[in-house]
């Protein structure tokens, strides 16, 4: 789809005030600039393609009809990224609903985490695997945290919320974000490090 | 200093959130202990794994079903 370069050079904030006065460009501007994020997002948080397109297209459907409320007081973007971890977390919540497995459970934030694996990777794994292949393995080691870890390491380490932004958006104290960021981080190392370890 | 202590640290020290006589002793810990270097260094690869734009591609099937369904919201809520 052509796109205008003067819709391309503005900013998020000038695209969100054109687009609440009626201009389908400039919204359609805001999801090709963020769409790619999104659908990543929703497929760490999922793990799987057909969730994440769902979440990607509830996301900007929910932006779409709320827009008008969106204060310009945060960035478009966060504000999008909360939408799409809430759908994100209710998919979650609807394929567990036999299991009654709550997603904001009482994880111990406390218990010794230890590093067992302490091979050296392989140099570069990004360039060893197929492009879909690295990717699987990505979204499969974060489908090994739960989803409370796994939410706080994708708003911080992956989208760069800040902690006191994770900490709103998810509830929980600026120190449990920590605490849940440090074990997602090494629970994640462990898991890739069987994949990418050398030998 | 201590693995165990080390390894305590290896957020604060990834956010530079740590004060400069404990990354000293730190770094001086990740010199010496092969294992703690690998540990720290497999983190920091994770990270930027996850967030390497190029290693997650949005399918075109994908993109082009988004921006029918949008561009049809769109038309109805313009009727
Ligand atoms: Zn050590």
């Amino acid at each position: 789809m052509a796109e205008s370069p003067q819709v391309a050079l503005k900013d998020d904030f000038a695209l969100v005030a054109e687009a609440k006065a009626g201009s389908y460009a400039a919204f359609d501007e805001l999801v090709n600039r963020h769409e790619k994020k999104i659908y990543r997002l929703g497929l760490n948080l999922t793990g799987n393609p057909a969730d994440a397109e769902d979440v990607l297209q509830e996301a900007f459907l929910k932006a779409f009809v709320h827009l008008p409320d969106f204060r310009e007081d945060s960035r478009f973007y966060t504000w999008l990224v909360r939408i799409a971890v809430n759908e994100g977390l209710m998919k979650l919540r609807k394929r567990r609903s036999d299991k009654s497995v709550p997603i904001e459970d009482s994880v111990d934030e406390e218990g010794d985490v230890m590093p067992r694996e302490f091979a050296d990777w392989k140099p570069n794994p990004e360039e060893q695997y197929a492009q879909a292949e690295i990717e699987e393995i990505l979204r499969n080691a974060a489908q090994t945290l739960s989803p409370a870890f796994r939410t706080v390491f994708l708003l911080r380490d992956v989208e760069g919320l800040s902690t006191q932004e994770t900490a709103d958006m998810v509830g929980i104290s600026e120190g449990a974000v920590k605490a849940r960021l440090f074990r997602a981080r090494l629970q994640l190392r462990e898991e890739l490090s069987k994949v990418f370890k050398r030998g | 200093m201590k693995c165990s202590d080390c390894f305590q640290q290896l957020s604060n020290y990834l956010d530079g959130e740590i004060d400069a006589g404990l990354k000293r002793e730190l770094e001086e810990h990740l010199g010496k202990c092969h294992r703690c270097q690998v540990v720290f260094d497999s983190a920091r690869k994770t990270i930027e794994l996850y967030c390497d734009g190029k290693l997650f591609e949005l399918p075109s099937g994908v993109r082009d079903r988004l921006h029918a369904a949008l561009r049809r919201r769109w038309e109805e809520a313009a009727r």
